[in-house]
């Protein structure tokens, strides 16, 4: 009797073990398992931190419309992001917050096509709902504890312009790897102010309020996209593009609060 | 009583299903690192070794790392004497509550810490009052590191201590000892080597914490700015700079872990 049941429950957890470590083997091989239900197709999209809620939206109707496909997305500061299509790292689509990111993949050939200009976004001036420190004016940085991108970031170059260009002497506190770090430092109530770009009001839904920029110390910038050389998913990489240059990408682009690029056909 | 130790049995030889899988743990640990230091390249290393922003990220981390340690130790050993020495109820409940930070992501670990001493958290927001802010500071990255260090201390102490026979204490209690005395004169001396051990483990793993960090403590050089940080944004602009930082953070680590093991372990791995 006792050994019956002894035996059972050996039985039992080895069964529950040998379950585990397939599951394991197969978070560590993922193609391996991907490629069992090999009729789903997997599109890999790089895009800037400021593009996360655009990008989310456009990705679940483009799932929509591509049934079987499955996209998956990393959001993370331009710089990262090049640098990783640089070290090989498997992107299909790539879409950068500034051209000097994107003209890094260009200048090293990694793109299947010239990179264009889809969106525009303008720099913002934030503090924490209700303006804790009372921060009226871009000048008021000199006596806060404001926060920054890196300057890596295209978010970080953007926001050293405007500072130099307001004539700010006072550190950052923080140099933040991208601007969504910046906005959670803001919205967190952490720094009195931080600049990020007008999207991320848009996207932080009241925990931050912008304070305007003058026109003089305003910055704005393109956001670029382009399917990356050597994609196994080229086409499936192209009807997604197409799909962010298309109209209906044009509108959930401006209700996320970007302005439509420069040019819709041409590299800068 | 004889003092010759009897001849060990043969217990044959080492079966190849241990030794290959092994091997290959072993060969998957030392490639990556042999790949970066043959990856990093030689020219122009001293410039950028002595880079004032590299030596202040540097010796931020050393001294960071430090003092994070000298806080663990001070709470964690008797933490960890109370875990493995006294019976009270809940004690599992406290060694699970300590064990948290370990399995915790360390940007949760960042979050979890803003909640508390951020500007508007619960013992952040009396502190400002009071004129005291954390993040942001050098303060921070020591709280940041002591979080996330403090449990593998805590956890590695009061395995040393349960290692060393409770009869030591009883036999001290009995000579007429406190239990004050008891743990300064015996316990603690002879889990030295273990909590030795500890020390060392927690104090690499701040050397190398970055999420919880660069989330509560933010990143600027010469401030905040510890070598993983400065090394995640060097990758960003400079990946050989990345590449120069790294080899000089493997070595730093080996050589003070070489030197802590020659010094205090070799009692206990001969």
């Amino acid at each position: 009797m006792k050994t019956s049941s002894t035996r059972a429950r050996g039985t039992r957890s080895r069964t529950t073990r040998r379950a585990a470590l397939l599951t394991a083997l197969c978070l560590a091989l993922t193609p391996a398992c991907a490629a069992e239900s090999d009729d789903e197709q997997q599109l890999t999209i790089f895009a800037a931190a400021s593009l996360t809620e655009s990008f989310e939206e456009l990705v679940d109707r483009f799932e929509e419309d591509h049934p079987g496909v499955d996209v998956v997305t990393s959001f993370d500061s331009s710089a990262t992001l090049a640098g990783q299509v640089l070290a090989g790292a498997p992107a299909d689509v790539v879409a950068t917050a500034d051209s000097v990111t994107m003209g890094i993949l260009e200048e090293e050939n990694r793109l299947a096509e010239p990179p264009v200009v889809f969106a525009r976004n303008e720099m913002a001036l934030v503090v924490p709902a209700g303006n804790p420190a009372g921060i009226d004016d871009v000048e008021d940085l000199d006596n806060a504890d404001y926060v920054v991108c890196a300057r890596t970031a295209p978010c970080g170059d953007l926001a050293e312009r405007i500072l130099s260009e307001a004539g700010i002497e006072r550190e950052p506190r923080s140099l933040e790897v991208d601007v969504k770090a910046v906005l959670t430092k803001v919205s967190l109530g952490e720094a009195d102010a931080g600049l990020v770009y007008v999207t991320d009001v848009v996207a932080a839904e009241g925990d931050v309020e912008e304070i305007p920029l003058p026109p003089s110390a305003s910055e704005t910038t393109d956001d670029l996209i382009a399917v990356v050389r050597g994609s196994d998913e080229a086409e499936l990489a192209q009807e997604f593009t197409e799909l962010v240059l298309s109209p209906e990408g044009g509108r959930v682009l401006e209700e996320a609060g970007f302005q439509p690029g420069r040019d819709s056909d041409s590299s800068p | 009583m004889t003092k010759a130790t009897p001849r060990r049995p043969r217990l044959g030889r080492a079966p190849a299903y241990l030794l290959l899988p092994g091997l290959l743990g072993l060969a998957f640990l030392v490639v990556p690192l042999a790949a970066l230091v043959a990856r990093t390249p030689v020219r122009g290393l001293p410039e950028r070794l002595t880079d004032p922003v590299v030596l202040d990220a540097l010796w931020l981390s050393l001294w960071t790392a430090t003092a994070a340690m000298a806080i663990s130790l001070v709470v964690g050993l008797p933490l960890a004497w109370a875990l493995a020495r006294l019976d009270f109820p809940g004690r599992s409940l406290v060694r699970v509550l300590v064990t948290v930070p370990l399995v915790l992501p360390p940007v949760v670990a960042g979050v979890a810490l803003l909640a508390a001493f951020g500007r508007n958290g619960i013992i952040g927001a009396p502190l400002r009052e009071l004129g005291i802010t954390i993040p942001f500071t050098p303060a921070a990255v020591v709280v940041a590191h002591t979080f996330v260090a403090l449990p593998f201390l805590v956890i590695s102490v009061e395995g040393a201590l349960r290692a060393t026979s409770r009869e030591y204490d009883e036999v001290a209690a009995v000579l007429g000892a406190t239990r004050g005395r008891t743990f300064r004169r015996v316990t603690v001396p002879m889990a030295l080597p273990g909590i030795a051990a500890g020390v060392v483990l927690g104090w690499a793993r701040s050397l190398g914490e970055f999420g919880a960090t660069i989330t509560f403590a933010g990143n600027f050089p010469g401030i905040t700015q510890t070598m993983p940080l400065a090394v995640y944004e060097a990758l960003q602009s400079d990946p050989e700079a990345a590449f120069v930082l790294s080899l000089l953070m493997l070595l730093v680590s080996v050589a003070v872990l070489a030197l802590l093991r020659e010094r205090w372990f070799g009692q206990v791995v001969p």
